[in-house]
């Protein structure tokens, strides 16, 4: 594999090819490219991955369906609710099994919290990848307020494994919405707060702005999603067009990438769609806050998990674009095939011909736009 | 918490702050002692003064006469060596202290008590940690990088003043010889570029080179502007030009010292590798850039000169453009009639010059707290942006600067009523944007300051 990607990378003596990573500040994880460059700027980026293969696939075959759900949250630690989500929808379809409506509503106030932890996380590291410091650690601080929440509610911080085969694992805890909610209060205003400290900055604004634009078609034929297929202006989320759980109860808007501050589709835009999504799940966690109906938290759900032979997809709007779950049963205990595909991963295919010509510290503002999460890239 | 109450842990935390207290007062004292002292007692009137009358002997005459002045010249050495290695260790404390504050977190608090001590156990643990040069790198180029940059950096101070009479030496080509000695920071910075042997050490020392090299070019014009209204090059007679209100300030006195003394403030943060400008180093993108590859005490040169940059860079902006050590409403003459006319100068004398001190002292750490503010409030601009705002801004800039002051000085600097209302003009006008800041600051934080939650209990 090592010698194939090196094949590729046409070297003569004006060139230099500079391993950047895996142990790098800005690679997000164990994540390499192997960079073309010709002084600051680079002929082309081709990303290494594997580093962080754990076989979680291969492990979904082997643990049985709902010893599987553990799992699930390494394979995106940032936001590991969606990962939960996905693969609990999939074995549902395989098991044909209706979700009460309480645990559809907990479902989507866990998730969109997690969404907004997740790119508090992406925006902050942006801010510090274009060599702000301060605004990461003032996102990493509202990002504890959002753990301290789903905390209360599951019990983890970071690998939340609260999605369970059929519901959820508990019920929200009394007081719990009044805590949301308080924080939901100052949250919005910190979103404002956040252009003031770093998304209107002149600075910033010329690094990204312009900086690795993705074209609409790019972005569709490369199989981009989430906030970065709505960055480069494609009006596509799954919550709205192919809703799933709870979310037809909602209203929301979908933010896309107009051109903020450059052309659409920059760096800028991929960066600022985020922000204004984090608004748009605040919007959601109140609806669902509000209507949260009672009733029963979890289906009945048979002590041994053993679904009819056959195979099911299940689609979720993760906060990294569209994550997909693909099950296969055999009609035993065990799964005969997981498969998860991931939106990171789908992001790493574009960055070699987006890298085309840019300057080192551009891509570095292009892996970050794009929000790369290597574990979940290798799985 | 009983824990924390108990008798024995309060004398313990009772003995750190003791310890921290007497470090922080004591060395600042004895540094800044040292350099009221000596600096102008190791003067060549004053040591020929001491050989003739304390000694009894003819100072032109007697042989030893030089070693005494080498003596002197070692003092001096020393002093200034002392003044600028803790002055980078304590910056250093600062700096984190107020990037906690600005990030919301605390910063330093474990050694001494703030804790201030904690630049001391860095030093420490640099000290002893491996000496390691990699095994590729150019060994002889490796380990004399670091030399260059100190070197550099403290020669510097050989002309910085710090008060009336408060200066190493001061030089006719004083600011001219600041300049150049600064220089050579970046011949070492180079040198660790080429000699560490890795890629990003590479980037780290061409990028350093490139900027700090074209940086020095509006710089250097822009130290023009306040040397054509001083007609001088010595750092204290660009001092004694200027007056200690604001309106006597070089930057109030015409607009375009208005514009060179910002030009030449952002030339100095791109010099001293400073955010917006530390592409050098940069983290996000070069790891460590031209540091990468070092380690131990050679790391710790490289920060000592970091941080000691701090007060290089508003030193020299204070003396260029705010005025120096100049107390308000003392003028040259109140200096010559405190000092009497005996050998060594009366106690007036020297209450003068610890205000002076002050003053100056006072003025430098406030642009240190600018230069540390900015740090961590920008991203970083990218290299060719770097590039574009210096050849494209900043050096036409600093050329304009330079000719509006010279038909200043021609048309208009030599009426003093003019000079006196362009002077109350632009210091107001400076005055209205500081309370415009402050207001926008205190806006900024009450718009959040209503929402805020607590959550400590949770």
């Amino acid at each position: 594999m090592e010698k194939l990607i090196l094949r590729r990378v046409d070297r003569n003596n004006e060139e230099m090819l500079l391993n950047f990573g895996p142990q790098h500040p800005s690679t997000h994880g164990v994540l390499n490219f192997l960079v073309e460059t010709d002084g600051e700027v680079m002929k082309k980026a081709i990303p290494d991955i594997g580093y962080l293969h754990r076989s979680l696939e291969k492990i979904g075959e082997m643990v049985g369906y709902p010893g599987f759900m553990p799992y699930t949250d390494r394979i995106d630690y940032v936001a590991a609710m969606f990962a939960n989500e996905g693969y609990a929808l999939a074995v549902e379809k395989l098991l044909k099994l209706a979700v009460p409506k309480r645990a559809q509503y907990l479902r989507a106030i866990s998730c969109e919290l997690c969404r907004i932890a997740s790119h508090l996380v992406s925006v902050g590291t942006m801010a510090t990848d274009i060599g702000a410091v301060t605004p990461l650690l003032h996102a990493i601080r509202e990002r504890e307020a959002v753990n301290d929440l789903i905390e209360a509610l599951c019990g983890a911080r970071l690998t939340y494994n609260y999605h369970r085969i059929g519901g959820v694992a508990y019920d929200a805890p009394t007081g719990w919405k009044d805590k949301v909610l308080a924080f939901l209060d100052h949250f919005d205003s910190l979103i404002q707060e956040w252009d003031r400290l770093i998304s209107f900055n002149e600075v910033y604004i010329k690094r990204l702005a312009n900086v690795a634009v993705i074209t609409r078609e790019d972005a569709v034929s490369y199989g981009l999603v989430g906030p970065n297929l709505r960055g480069s202006g494609m009006d596509w989320d799954l919550r709205r067009d192919l809703p799933y759980g709870a979310y037809p109860d909602f209203k929301f808007d979908v933010p896309v990438g107009r051109g903020f501050r450059g052309v659409s589709g920059d760096a800028f835009d991929r960066y600022y769609v985020r922000v204004l999504e984090m608004a748009e799940s605040s919007r959601i966690v109140r609806q669902a806050l509000e209507k949260l109906p009672e009733g029963e938290i979890a289906a009945k759900v048979p002590r041994k998990v053993k679904p009819e032979p056959g195979e099911a997809i299940s689609r979720v709007e993760s906060a990294r674009g569209e994550m997909a779950y693909y099950v296969v049963s055999d009609g035993t205990e065990r799964a005969y095939r997981v498969r998860a595909r991931t939106g990171s991963f789908l992001a790493m295919g574009i960055i070699e011909k987006i890298s085309r010509g840019l300057m080192i510290a551009d891509l570095v503002a292009l892996i970050a736009s794009l929000d790369v999460v290597a574990p979940e890239t290798d799985r | 918490m009983a824990q924390n109450d108990s008798p024995s842990r309060k004398r313990g935390s009772r003995l750190v702050l003791a310890i921290t207290v007497a470090i922080a007062v004591g060395l600042p004292a004895a540094l800044f002692g040292a350099v009221l002292v000596l600096l102008p007692l190791t003067q060549r009137p004053m040591m020929d003064a001491f050989i003739r009358e304390q000694l009894g002997r003819d100072p032109a005459t007697w042989s030893p006469t030089q070693l005494v002045y080498a003596g002197a010249m070692l003092l001096v050495g020393l002093v200034v060596f002392g003044f600028a290695s803790i002055a980078g260790g304590i910056f250093s404390w600062y700096e984190r202290r107020v990037a906690g504050r600005i990030q919301s977190r605390i910063g330093p608090n474990r050694v001494g008590a703030g804790g201030f001590l904690q630049w001391i156990a860095d030093a420490v643990k640099l000290l002893f940690k491996e000496d390691l040069v990699p095994a590729e790198a150019d060994s002889v180029l490796f380990r004399a990088a670091p030399y260059f940059v100190v070197t550099g950096f403290l020669l510097a101070f050989v002309a910085m003043p710090f008060g009336e009479s408060l200066v190493a030496a001061d030089l006719g080509v004083g600011i001219f010889f600041v300049s150049s000695v600064t220089a050579l920071i970046v011949v070492g910075i180079l040198i660790s570029g080429w000699a560490s042997n890795s890629k990003w050490a590479l980037f780290g020392g061409m990028r350093s080179a490139a900027q700090v090299i074209s940086y020095e070019i509006p710089a250097g014009i822009a130290i023009m502007t306040p040397v054509l209204m001083a007609g001088t090059l010595s750092m204290q007679g660009i001092i004694r030009a200027q007056g200690g209100f604001p309106w006597e300030w070089f930057i109030f006195r015409n607009p375009a010292a208005f514009v060179a003394a910002f030009i030449f403030f952002t030339s100095q943060l791109a010099e001293g590798n400073r955010t917006p400008f530390d592409l050098p180093e940069a983290e996000s993108e070069l790891v460590a850039g031209y540091l990468s590859e070092y380690s131990g005490f050679r790391f710790a040169l490289y920060f000592l000169v970091e941080w000691g940059n701090l007060w290089v860079m508003s030193a020299v902006s204070v003396t260029l453009f705010l005025g120096g050590w100049q107390i308000p409403g003392v003028g040259e003459a109140a200096y010559a009639a405190a000092r009497g006319a005996g050998t060594f100068p009366a106690a007036a004398w020297w209450a003068l010059q610890v205000g002076s001190l002050a003053v100056f002292v006072l003025k430098t750490l406030t642009l240190v707290n600018v230069i540390i503010w900015i740090r961590w409030t920008l991203p970083r601009v990218r290299v060719d942006q770097m590039m574009n705002l210096c050849w494209k801004y900043l050096v036409p800039g600093a050329f304009a600067c330079f000719v509006f002051t010279l038909a200043w000085q021609i048309l208009v600097g030599r009426v003093p009523a003019v000079d006196l209302a362009t002077g109350i003009l632009l210091s107001a006008g400076a005055a209205v944007l500081l309370v415009l800041f402050a207001k926008q600051t205190r806006d900024n934080i009450r718009a959040v300051a209503g929402t805020k939650i607590d959550l400590s209990n949770w």
